[in-house]
């Protein structure tokens, strides 16, 4: 067995608590979790934003000028920086009435990835490949 | 024998999880699993040393001692801890401090994986 995969699932809204920037870092965690492995194994993550969790993507929040902290934004765009597949719930975004040209992407900063914003379907068959899920 | 590991993310006191958490590494331990546990966000207060055993509250410290006698592997977020004012030198002997990345390589190597949110 060489590679594992794992679905971070975010289901929280930003800042409210610590839940939804936990999912990201964790998922980020996996640029160096190679350290600790044998070569040849590797973890495949993929991030599936659902629910309330969708409001983290959006862009321009003003988390510094409020709060102080890093925005959530910017955990959002590293992780496209860094390559992570992130799946974005279609009939979430919906619900929220929330466009897709309110969403974050990570062009600035020349990322690759750009957020696939896809039907609950698609991220069910993920959370069904996936060897284990974590929700965040 | 399986290889079991768990992330906890609550806290020690306002919730039972952690408490749970506890309870099932050891009945898992006890049946002879490799048991692996992360802790994170408020979950780091588990790893502070000198606890009160207040009968009102929750407790850790020595259950965690217990787990790690029979082998149970726990690591805290050092992130997380230094965070909430947790230094190092208050930490329960040999409780591990590391990064996410540990919580991933111990994942990769499990049959189960539970992941016990936080608040």
């Amino acid at each position: 067995m060489s590679d594992i995969k794992l679905a971070y699932i975010i289901q929280r809204p930003p800042y409210k608590s610590e839940t939804s920037t936990l999912g990201y870092t964790h998922a980020i965690s996996y640029q160096v979790v190679e350290m600790l492995l044998e070569d040849g194994q590797n973890v495949i993550p993929t991030v599936c934003m659902v629910g309330e969790g969708v409001l983290n993507l959006i862009k321009d929040q003003k988390a510094m000028e409020n709060y102080g902290v890093t925005s959530i934004e910017s955990h959002g765009k590293n992780s496209l920086l860094v390559d992570l597949d992130m799946l974005v719930c279609k009939e979430d975004l919906e619900r929220f009435g929330i466009a897709e040209d309110r969403l974050l992407d990570a062009e600035d900063m020349g990322a690759d990835k750009k957020l696939q914003i896809v039907p609950y379907a698609e991220i069910q068959k993920v959370m069904e490949d996936s060897h284990h899920l974590l929700f965040f | 024998m399986g290889i079991l590991t768990i992330g906890c993310f609550s806290s020690l006191v306002g919730s039972k999880s952690l408490d749970f958490t506890l309870k099932l590494a050891k009945t898992a331990a006890d049946k002879g699993h490799k048991v692996n546990i992360w802790l994170s966000s408020n979950g780091t207060m588990i790893g502070k040393a000198h606890q009160k055993h207040l009968k009102d509250y929750s407790t850790a410290e020595k259950p965690v001692r217990e787990l790690l006698e029979k082998g149970v592997e726990i690591c805290e977020c050092e992130a997380c801890a230094l965070a909430r004012g947790i230094q190092k030198p208050e930490a329960i002997e040999g409780v591990q401090w590391n990064a996410m990345h540990w919580y991933l390589a111990k994942i990769y190597s499990s049959d189960r994986v539970l992941h016990v949110g936080g608040e």
